[in-house]
């Protein structure tokens, strides 16, 4: 069973650290990362560049709007993701909770949709 | 036999063993809302026959036969039997196998089910619906009544749970220790809910949560039975069985009667036997926590009651305990209630006004402060806050019962 | 240059995945496979995904050490994210391009997010 861990993080707490900070937090992940991949439970990840710096995109009647990113207006902001898979929903809330983003923003678990269901 | 016994023999027994059988089949397929569809129909019919024919030897087996057949006839419910019938035929035939084994046939899943209806994904506001629909096999439209809102509406909910359930892949399993206290919590919390629901409503809206208290109550004896070594499980039986003892006594014919002017003859000895017995179990595990707190108040009340003398400083040190447990505005209020029935109204009032921001629209909060006030002489106190409480309430015989005592003041 | 499509979907759509009104899935799904099959062809395409509903979804938190969790998305928002794709392109022009070509664009909308490349960022 796969899942999507959405990391929802705020942009400027993470903008604001210092080097010796940014390095700690890069650890962090890195050996989040390296445990998940031990465990056999990583599929992907991929950390994103600040919401500010993408777009979004409407086509609605073939009309199409660009518009400053994010769309959801939260102080959390979508900062990156892991695809993991594991035997359930409670191994998948345990990964999340280990997640350093869990400590400080919000990780949602979100079931992949195997569309063939 | 009398008629009614059998069907009350049959109906438990069905009940019993559908929501042994729900358990089982969503623990295999993690789908509550199919393992429901296959099952529904032979528990109908399980409650048509048992009365008239006597309870099958392997009632288990009964209902797997039916619901197979059910779902073979039921072109309808084409979808339902693909899905379900290797488990199910797999299931009757295991069942037929063992008929005569004296061991039990199946394992328990109910206890999984349990924790999967009161999983933290899941929205705290539908554990207790769930279980009430899953584990007793309610219906959506009797639970909706209980809970004040449209069947549509709590049906849709349930769908809405089920279905994450299945997707979400949340497994069907005893929590790991480090989980399991937390998460029993959540179970006894769930069906605590069910209890007040119909503790609240029994004489408001008599039809609508009728029996809402006695499944409750079934449910918490199931938990115990599943983990006898929980005690804060048998906190929570031991507690609803207290107030349950009081039913009948709780009203003449529409009027409310407090605890203290109750006649005690009206209570039921073998609901407070049982809850004595549950509650000292309780306490040799030594893991006290809020519902045997709880359990404890009531059991102080009810001896006290019973004997003619109650040991209120014994219950403000319960409630101390409990306050510090689990803190409460309800808690807050009863302890000073209990400092003022001591004869300390001068105390209760310093507790009372402690908590009069966060208690403004509780009605118990400006009752108590309505006796503590008249206690000290401070009528014109007193009467304002009957007054308050009057407005507050919503239960018409309770109003009434504030109203006389406004009227007493003059 | 890598980007992340983030689908955000309408309430109608979602709703759509889950109809037992005939052809409603069909309608939904099939622009949805037109897309993907023309990403693929053009050989842009890195990874995608479709995610379950958000009703499905669960958010953890941990605070205090103590691990909250709650039923539901993140977002309370009309659009939900309901997939991704991760395409590499060679500039932000064609990336809105794709974006404007993805089935959530005619009814919700979609979030372009640059994939961080973490030696750059040094």
């Amino acid at each position: 069973m796969q899942y999507m861990l959405a990391l929802y993080e705020d942009e400027n707490v993470f903008m604001n650290l210092n080097e010796a900070e940014m390095g700690e937090l890069m650890g962090a992940y890195n050996a989040y990362t390296t445990s998940l991949q031990e465990a056999g439970a990583f599929v992907a990840g991929e950390p994103l560049e600040p919401s500010a710096t993408g777009a979004i995109i409407r086509n609605h009647n073939n009309t199409m709007q660009v518009q400053d990113g994010p769309f959801v207006e939260a102080k959390e902001h979508l900062g990156g993701f892991y695809l993991i898979d594991v035997p359930d929903l409670d191994a998948a809330l345990d990964w999340a909770a280990q997640c350093p983003c869990a400590s400080t923003g919000t990780v949602e678990v979100r079931p992949i949709w195997n569309i063939g269901d | 036999m009398r008629a009614e016994d059998s069907y009350t023999l049959a109906a438990e027994t069905a009940r019993t063993s559908y929501s042994r059988l729900v358990a089982i089949l969503a623990a295999r397929t993690r789908d509550v809302a199919l393992a429901e569809d296959a099952l529904a129909g032979a528990f109908q019919a399980a409650l048509e026959h048992w009365p008239k024919s006597g309870v099958p030897t392997s009632p288990e087996a009964w209902l797997l036969t039916t619901a197979r057949r059910t779902l073979i006839d039921g072109a309808r419910h084409e979808a339902v039997r693909e899905r379900v019938m290797p488990d199910l035929t797999m299931m009757t035939e295991e069942a037929h196998r063992l008929r005569d084994a004296s061991e039990e046939l199946f394992p328990d899943e109910r206890l999984k089910l349990l924790f999967v209806c009161a999983h933290p994904a899941i929205a705290p506001s539908i554990h207790t619906a769930l279980m009430l629909q899953s584990v007793l096999g309610l219906e959506a439209t009797h639970i909706a009544k209980a809970f004040v809102v449209a069947p549509a509406t709590m049906g849709q909910r349930l769908v809405r749970a089920k279905r994450k359930i299945k997707a979400a892949q949340i497994p069907f399993i005893i929590p790991e220790k480090d989980q399991l206290t937390p998460r029993i919590t959540a179970v006894l919390e769930a069906i605590y809910v069910a209890f007040s629901t119909g503790w609240d409503e029994a004489f408001t809206e008599a039809s609508k949560s009728a029996g809402l208290a006695d499944e409750a109550i079934w449910l918490a004896r199931l938990v115990v039975q599943l983990l006898p070594e929980n005690a804060e499980a048998k906190g929570l039986l031991a507690l609803m069985l207290y107030a349950q003892s009081r039913k009948s006594a709780r009203r003449n014919q529409a009027a409310y009667i407090p605890l203290a002017e109750q006649d005690t003859s009206l209570w039921d000895r073998t609901l407070i036997a049982e809850a004595e017995t549950a509650l000292r179990a309780a306490s040799t595990l030594s893991e006290p926590g809020r519902f045997q707190l709880e359990a404890a108040i009531q059991s102080a009340h009810i001896s006290g009651l019973l004997q003619g003398s109650v040991n209120w400083p014994a219950i403000i040190l319960l409630y101390e305990r409990l306050i510090r447990t689990a803190p409460s505005i309800g808690a807050q209020v009863a302890q000073a209630s209990a400092v003022a029935m001591a004869g300390r109204a001068d105390d209760a009032a310093r507790l009372l006004e402690g908590i009069s921001e966060q208690a403004g629209t509780y009605q118990p909060y400006w009752a108590a402060i309505a006796y503590v006030e008249r206690s000290r002489g401070n009528y014109e106190d007193a009467r304002t806050a009957y007054a308050r409480a009057r407005e507050l309430c919503t239960d018409p015989a309770v109003t009434e019962w504030l109203a006389g005592k406004l009227a007493e003041l003059g | 240059m890598q980007y992340m499509i983030v689908a955000a979907e309408s309430e109608e759509d979602m709703a759509a995945r889950k109809s037992t009104e005939p052809g409603a899935f069909e309608a939904y799904m099939g622009p949805w496979f037109k897309y993907s099959t023309e990403m693929q062809e053009a050989g842009v395409t890195l990874s995608g995904n479709a995610l379950e509903t958000p009703d499905t979804a669960t958010c953890v938190r941990v605070r205090d050490g103590k691990r909250q969790v709650q039923d539901g998305p993140f977002a309370d928002t009309k659009e939900q994210l309901g997939g991704y794709f991760i395409i590499d392109v060679p500039s932000f022009e064609a990336t809105k391009e794709w974006a404007a070509k993805c089935p959530a664009a005619a009814t919700g909308l979609v979030e372009l997010r640059k994939v961080a490349t973490l030696e750059e960022e040094k």
